[in-house]
Parts: C-alpha cells; sequence; structure tokens
C-alpha cells in the first residue's frame, strides 16, 4: 500500500528528533504522560503498563551486552533469577529488610556475572552463546532442587517492602517504583554508551583484533558490559521479587531469555528508544491480541525473524549519518 | 640504543616452521624496514611483536622490557603500535571516534565515572578529543573528522589508520605495507610523513613494504628475511648489491631458464 | 547384577543414546564446517522429524501394520521430508544473512528454532504423541544384560547411516566439494563449483540425518513431544564439540563419547537423576574453556 510513505514519515520524525530541542520536548511529553498516566488508568491498565516498564529494565540491561558490546547471552534470566532469589530468600528466610537486599542482589548478580564471564568471553561469539544458555538453564534447575530456594515450587510470602512508613503493596506504587527504576536504567545505559567505556565496546563489535592493537583490553571490556548488564537484571529481580511477592523457577526460563533478547532486537538492538518501545511491544502484543494465547511465542518467533531478514537495525530508525 | 631486539624468534604453525631463529634490531629514532619476497613471513614477525601471534621460542626486548608473553593491547600500552596491511578501521564510527580509540589506554575512567559525569571524566573526554584532533590534523584530516570512516576514499582511510595508531602515542610505530594500493603521487606523500613522524614526532618507525624505491628512500637500515630467515642486513645500498638478496628475490641461476 | 554386568548394561545403554546423539550432532558438523553457523535449530529438526515419521506411519500403518517396513519406509520419507525442510530453511532464512554480522545470523538461527519448536506446540496442544509401535519387547538375552531387538536394530540403522555418510563424503565429487567449501568458499565459487547448491545438499543431508534420529527416538521412547530437541540439541552440540565442531568422525566420535559418559554419569552416587542437566551443561561449559578444539578438531593458530 503506502509503506513507502509511512517509512519516510518515520524518517522525517527520525530527523526531527535529531535536534536536541526537539528531543528534550518530546522526553519531557513522554515523562509528564508517564508520570500522570496512574489518574486516569484503571487498575488492569496499571498492571500491564508496570510490567512494561520492568520489562524495559531487563531489556536495556540485555542491550548492554548485546547491543552495546555484540555478545549474544541466550542465558539473561539467569542473572534476572539471581537478583529475585538473593531478595526472596534474604527477606523470607533472614528477615532482613528489603532495602538492604538490593545491594545483595546487585553483588550475587555482579559475581555470577563474573564467574559465568571470565572463563567464556574470549571464547568465539557462537560458543558464548551456548555457554549462556547452558548457565541459564544450570541456575534454573539448581532453584528447582534446592531447598533454600523452595525447590520447584519456589518462594512464597515475600513481604511487601516499607518506604517511608509506606507498604509498597497497591499497583500504583508498584507503577512508579517501576517507572522510576526505568528511568535510571535508560540514563545510565545513555551515559555508558557516550562514554570512552561506551565506545570501547563499539570498537570490540566492529573489529575486535584492531581494538586490541589499539591498547583495548578485549576481554576486560566485555566483562564490564556483562558485569553492568547482570547488575540491571538483579536490581529488577529483587524488585520483581517484592512486588508478586512469590517466584519460582519456572519464571526464568530458557522462553523468558530469549523473550527479552526479542525485546532488544525489535526495537533496535543498541538504540535506547529502540529498546523501549520493543520492551512495550513485548507487553502489550499479547494484551491487545489475546485471542492468541499459547500461540504468542510463535508470532514473536515469527517477528524476530522477519525483522532479522528484513530489518535488522530494528524498528527505531537509524540516526542521520 | 636499540629500543627493539628480537633474538632467536621461532614461530611454526602445525609443525611448520614459519619464522627461523630470527634477530634483528631497530635503534631508537631510526626508520627501519623488513622487507622478504612473497611469503619470507614477514606480516607473521609483526604479529608477534604485537602480541598476536605467541613465538615458540626466543627473546623480544621492547624497551628494555621483554614483550614475548605479553597480549596485544599491553603492548600497545607499552608504546608500540601498529597499521595493518589489509585496511581495519572501525567502519560505521566516524573518523573522529576511529582516533579517539587510540586514546583509550591512555586513559582511565570507567563506568562510575562515565554514569556521574566526574569532573575527572570530563576532563578525560576533553583530552582524548584533543589529542586525536591534534592527530588527525598531523596527517592531515582534520576537516573530515565527522564523517563516516568507511565511506572515505582509501587513501584517506590509510590516514585515518596512522592518526588511529599516533593516538596511541606510541614510542615505535609498525607500518604493515604503508603503500600497497597508493598512486606515485600519494607515495611521494606518505614518504614525506613518514620522515615527519620521525622527525618532528621523534617515534621510531617499523615498516615492511613491497615498494623497494620506497624502502631504498627512507629506511637507515634494511633487513632482508627469506622463509623466515634473516638473509642480509645493512643500508639500501649494502643490501642491494647483496648477492644472497637478488637471489632470494629473483631465483638463484640454476633455476633460471 | 554384578560389576561386569552393570558395564556392560551401561556400555549398551551408552551406545544407543551414543548413537542418537551422533545422528544429531553430525548435522551440527557438517553445517558449522562448511558455512561457520551454528545451526540452533538442528535440535528442532529431531523433533520435527519424529513427527513426520508418526504421521507417515499412522497414515500407511493401515497398507503395511505397525511392522518394521512401514517403520523403515515413514523413517525414509521422514529423512526425505524433512531434509527438504532444511533446505528451505537455509534457502529463506540463512543464506541472506551469510555476510551479515556473526549475532544477526545466530539471533535468525535462533529465530527459526522457536518457530519450529512453537509451530509443533501449537499443532500438538503441547500434549505428548504415542508413538505406537507393534515392535514388542523381545531382545538378546545374555543372563543379565538385555537388549531388545529394537535397541539393536537402532544401532545397526544409525551405523548403516553413517557409513554411508562417510563414503559420500569422502568418496563422491559432491563430498569433495563439500570438504573444499569448509576450506576456502571463494576460491571453489573461482573453480566453477556451485556453492549455493552444494550448502543446500549439506543442510539436506544434515536434517535427514537429525529426522532420522527422531524417528528412531520415537520408536525408542514411545512418545514425542515438541520440547524434544532442545536438550538433544545441547548435547549433540556437545557431542560436536568433544569430536572437534567442523570433522565429520569427530562428530560420530563424539556422540558415542557422550553416550557412554552419560550412562556411567548416572551410576556415579550422589549424582542424582535430577542433576544430570546440570552435569552435562557443566561438561558442556568447561569443555569449551578447556579444550575448544575438540578431539579430532583441527586447531587454529594460536591467537592470543
Amino acid at each position: 500500500m503506502n509503506t513507502s510513505s509511512n517509512t519516510s514519515m518515520v524518517a522525517n520524525i527520525a530527523n526531527w528528533l535529531q535536534h536536541q530541542h526537539n528531543r528534550l520536548v518530546v522526553l519531557l511529553v513522554m515523562a509528564a504522560l508517564a508520570m500522570f498516566f496512574p489518574l486516569i488508568a484503571n487498575n488492569y491498565m496499571l498492571e500491564v503498563l508496570t510490567n512494561a516498564w520492568f520489562y524495559t529494565i531487563l531489556c536495556l540491561g540485555l542491550n548492554i551486552v548485546v547491543g552495546y558490546a555484540g555478545l549474544l547471552d541466550l542465558g539473561y534470566a539467569a542473572f534476572f533469577a539471581v537478583g529475585a532469589y538473593t531478595t526472596g530468600i534474604l527477606t523470607s528466610q533472614f528477615g532482613v529488610n528489603f532495602w538492604l537486599t538490593i545491594p545483595a542482589a546487585v553483588f550475587c548478580s555482579m559475581v555470577a556475572g563474573i564467574i559465568i564471564g571470565g572463563p567464556t568471553l574470549r571464547l568465539r561469539s557462537d560458543y558464548l552463546a551456548i555457554v549462556t544458555l547452558g548457565f541459564g538453564e544450570i541456575v534454573r534447575i539448581i532453584a528447582r532442587n534446592l531447598e533454600i530456594t523452595g525447590g520447584a515450587s519456589g518462594l512464597i510470602g515475600i513481604d511487601r517492602p516499607y518506604f517511608f512508613g509506606i507498604e509498597l503493596s497497591q499497583g500504583i506504587h508498584f507503577y512508579y517504583v517501576f517507572l522510576i527504576l526505568a528511568i535510571i536504567a535508560c540514563f545510565v545505559s545513555y551515559r555508558l554508551q557516550n562514554s570512552r567505556l561506551g565506545r570501547a565496546w563499539q570498537y570490540v563489535r566492529e573489529d575486535e583484533d584492531a581494538a586490541e592493537a589499539m591498547g583495548i583490553n578485549r576481554v576486560g571490556v566485555k566483562l564490564y558490559a556483562y558485569v553492568i548488564g547482570a547488575m540491571f537484571g538483579g536490581v529488577a529481580g529483587a524488585f520483581f521479587a517484592v512486588k508478586m511477592t512469590a517466584i519460582s523457577p519456572e519464571t526464568f526460563t530458557f522462553s523468558q531469555s530469549v523473550l527479552i533478547l526479542l525485546g532488544v532486537v525489535l526495537g533496535g538492538m543498541g538504540k535506547i528508544p529502540g529498546v523501549i518501545i520493543g520492551a512495550f511491544a513485548l507487553v502489550l502484543f499479547p494484551e491487545v491480541f489475546r485471542d492468541l494465547g499459547s500461540m504468542r511465542m510463535l508470532v514473536f518467533a515469527i517477528v524476530m525473524l522477519v525483522i532479522m531478514l528484513y530489518r535488522p537495525e530494528g524498528i527505531w530508525p537509524r540516526g542521520k549519518s | 640504543m636499540a629500543l627493539l631486539e628480537v633474538e632467536d624468534m621461532v614461530l611454526s604453525f602445525s609443525g611448520l616452521e614459519v619464522i627461523r631463529k630470527l634477530g634483528f634490531s631497530v635503534e631508537t629514532g631510526t626508520i627501519a624496514s623488513l622487507i622478504g619476497p612473497n611469503g619470507a613471513g614477514k606480516t607473521s614477525v609483526f604479529n608477534c611483536l604485537t602480541g598476536f601471534y605467541r613465538p615458540d621460542s626466543g627473546q623480544i626486548t621492547f624497551n628494555k622490557r621483554s614483550i614475548r608473553r605479553l597480549k596485544p593491547h599491553k603492548i600497545t600500552q607499552a608504546g608500540m603500535a601498529r597499521t595493518f596491511q589489509n585496511l581495519r578501521l572501525f567502519k560505521s564510527m566516524t573518523v573522529l571516534e576511529n582516533v579517539m580509540s587510540g586514546m583509550h589506554c591512555r586513559t582511565s575512567v570507567g563506568a562510575m565515572g562515565a554514569v556521574f559525569h566526574t569532573q575527572s571524566q570530563r576532563r578525560e573526554e576533553e583530552l582524548i578529543r584533543l589529542v586525536s584532533e591534534e592527530c588527525l590534523s598531523f596527517v592531515g584530516l582534520l576537516d573530515k573528522k565527522d564523517r563516516h570512516a568507511g565511506n572515505l576514499p582509501y587513501g584517506d582511510q590509510r590516514r585515518v589508520e596512522w592518526a588511529r595508531a599516533l593516538a596511541t602515542k606510541p614510542k615505535l610505530l609498525l607500518l604493515d605495507e604503508p603503500a600497497a594500493g597508493l598512486n606515485h603521487d600519494e607515495k611521494q606523500e606518505l614518504i614525506e610523513l613518514i620522515l615527519h613522524i620521525r622527525n618532528e614526532l621523534g617515534i621510531t618507525i617499523l615498516l615492511i613494504e613491497h615498494d623497494m624505491g620506497l624502502v631504498m628512500k627512507v629506511s637507515e637500515k634494511i633487513t632482508v628475511i627469506d622463509y623466515g630467515k634473516k638473509i642480509a642486513e645493512g643500508s639500501a645500498e649494502e643490501v642491494q648489491n647483496n648477492p644472497k638478496v637478488i637471489e632470494a628475490y629473483l631465483g638463484s641461476e640454476d633455476e633460471a631458464l | 547384577m554384578s560389576t561386569t554386568d552393570i558395564i556392560l548394561q551401561q556400555l549398551a545403554n551408552g551406545l544407543i543414546m551414543g548413537s542418537f546423539y551422533a545422528m544429531v550432532a553430525l548435522g551440527y558438523t557438517m553445517v558449522y564446517g562448511i558455512i561457520k553457523l551454528l545451526n540452533f535449530a538442528h535440535g528442532d529438526l529431531y523433533m520435527v522429524g519424529g513427527f513426520v515419521g508418526f504421521l507417515i506411519l499412522s497414515a500407511i500403518s493401515s497398507l503395511l501394520g505397525e511392522s518394521w517396513t512401514a517403520i523403515v519406509c515413514s523413517m525414509v520419507l521422514s529423512m526425505l521430508a524433512v531434509g527438504m525442510l532444511g533446505v528451505i530453511i537455509q534457502r529463506v532464512a540463512y543464506r541472506p544473512m551469510l555476510t551479515a554480522p556473526r549475532l544477526s545470523i545466530l539471533i535468525t538461527a535462533l529465530a527459526v528454532s522457536m518457530i519450529l519448536s512453537n509451530g509443533v506446540m501449537t499443532i500438538t496442544d503441547g500434549e505428548y504423541m504415542a508413538f505406537n509401535t507393534d515392535l514388542g519387547f523381545d531382545g538378546l538375552d545374555f543372563g543379565n544384560v538385555f537388549i531388545s531387538y529394537t535397541q539393536l536394530a537402532l544401532v545397526i540403522s544409525a551405523s548403516v547411516l553413517m557409513v554411508i555418510l562417510y563414503l559420500f563424503v569422502n568418496k563422491t565429487l559432491y563430498g569433495k566439494a563439500m570438504r573444499a567449501i569448509a576450506i576456502d568458499q571463494d576460491a571453489c565459487k573461482l573453480m566453477g563449483i556451485n556453492v549455493n547448491k552444494i550448502i543446500a545438499l549439506t543442510f539436506f543431508i544434515g536434517s535427514s540425518l537429525a529426522a532420522a534420529a527422531g524417528v528412531m527416538a520415537g520408536v525408542y521412547y514411545g512418545s514425542l513431544h515438541f520440547s524434544m530437541g532442545f536438550v538433544i540439541g545441547l548435547k549433540a552440540f556437545t557431542a560436536a564439540v568433544i569430536g572437534g565442531i567442523g570433522s565429520i568422525p569427530g562428530a560420530m566420535l563424539g556422540g558415542l563419547l557422550l553416550g557412554l559418559l552419560e550412562a556411567f554419569g548416572t551410576q556415579i552416587p550422589f549424582i542424582g537423576s535430577e542433576w544430570k542437566d546440570v552435569f552435562s551443561f557443566g561438561l558442556l561449559i568447561l569443555l569449551l574453556i578447556l579444550k575448544p578444539t575438540g578431539i579430532l578438531g583441527k586447531t587454529e593458530i594460536e591467537r592470543m
């Protein structure tokens, strides 16, 4: 039909967005919308959007690994799991205050990132993909078989946290919690992208040998990306645990990792607005097309294939060159 | 004083010796060349020096320090920079961003600095930009700094590689066939640039080259290798008249029909 | 049971599992050897092969009964069908991506894998399918060691297929072209080899071997499930890496070794069956880190 006029319209918008001033306006309008959305939304809409912000954090975290450093991680759900279980175990079994478990969750996911990334990041990219996949499965099987993680049924009855005396228990509370976390995640991603480290990731992604010849520690820089990505997952996991008050190993399957990857690929690897759109698409699509039911993953997989074949840079248009 | 000293270097790929007991040295402040017929092992020598291959045995001393077991990035940090025979630019990035990669190993701010934009981070970013622009203006590409590296003409892309190597602030610059693919005028410019780098910046240069005219013009010392072995060494004149060199390049009389 | 009996029984079990792994590993290794692609969808082709074989068997059992003839017929037909599917996948999804960055083609392969497994899930409603045969449970009984005729037939047919493959790759012109492309694709183009055709052929052979293994698995286990390709895909990949990825004899050897390793691994006390997959995946990770070239793989030039 008129796809060409559509794409040129998108391109025009993208061009318009290149100007700092315009971008700021759009950003402010979007932030205001996000801020005041709960005033007009019902509980169901609130829940869906909270979930979308939650996936935004996860996708931005994986984007650092896949989009910035160009490493295919097929076990990202493992870091999310480590964060969720750390908080879950510490609050429900040791009575630790939720806010104190956050540093622990971050620390544990970082350690997990170092353990798996340290020895494997020098491997070829396809081997790395398989290793991360195996690692993701190992974490899930361990969670299913240990006593401290509650076995196959998982942990239940995780306490809700208090924030200056208010118990965070309502949908609206968590909407704002995840909105703020998503904003922080965007900010951190943006700052990292435009830094010495961000450039180093791009050098390594484009040409490892040349990057090394320029004095860049290939493995070290990748490990940095891996660990920072893991931290995003850990934080998201910690808050996920108290929002749901229950976690089970089946949340952290290979499909979950693939879903997060899809969000990153869909919007556009390495592009923050693209990744946010990808995360929203991931959450909103099954809500809009409820009839799909179990065919959801099939449709997602087909979308992923089509994107890779026809628009590998994702939905979000490329910046001008 | 020798800046780089190679002794008894041996490199083999699955049993086949590519470099056999090679020894040579590069004096501080000189322009030296490594020449030899196709397949003599020149690029392998470069790859050993820069840490991309690990030689089986032998010693490599750079700036009074053994570098045989160092990784490539450590060697660059120690002050040895290289260019590649077939260009290896970061093609989708701008010229300036390409050159900024060279400053990576001379700076240190990490993730925290990047996120919080600390004062040292801002100062460092400024420095990276400044040095990179200096390097670009040195090779005469400053006006093209915002172009995408992959879109430049071939000759300019070579210059980007040079600027990038210079941004690592090297003591020794290794040039792998810098004249390949250049026309006559560009070669003249190249000779000037090489001399310029040595004279103005005081950087020692070691180059591999096929273009004998260029080698003879700029080199103060030439090492000739064949089948991974050194067969001659000396000034341009000495090497040109050495019968072994002539034989290596033209074949011995028995083989010639 | 005496220790010798246990060893013999596990040896038999290991060889049977090993021949499954080897057949699937062959496809991985052939595709990897020729276009350096880790085909994530390969395990799913095994699964699809099982289902296609089941469909054909149900269709022809009214004519031939559920006898050996019918099973062999359905296996051959399933091999042809899934072989074609492999070629189509290669043509549609992988060929356009060959010049794209490595990350893109890996994600493409992942997408294909998800499409196959979720497609079959949708069709089967995620249910198990009973793979009925009337082969019975007879077999050879050596005192305490028992090998059913089914098991014996599986090992024999796997061996026959592998011998045919070995002869094909080493004795025919097509096989020579395959090996040549694995070494230098551009040079082959210049020499007038129809590279695309040979790559398609490689996918056909690899996929049909996976399908054969899928049908055998259906006969052996008596049921099929859409998720059965995932774990075997990982394990066959492990087998291919053990043997040295890219090497055809390596894949056979690696498959048998992994089968034996698992069979004896389950005999180790302290490792309950719930930890079995952790054991296999852990082994894979260790192997990739410590010896990524495997037993028969070519050592690449050491690049620091």
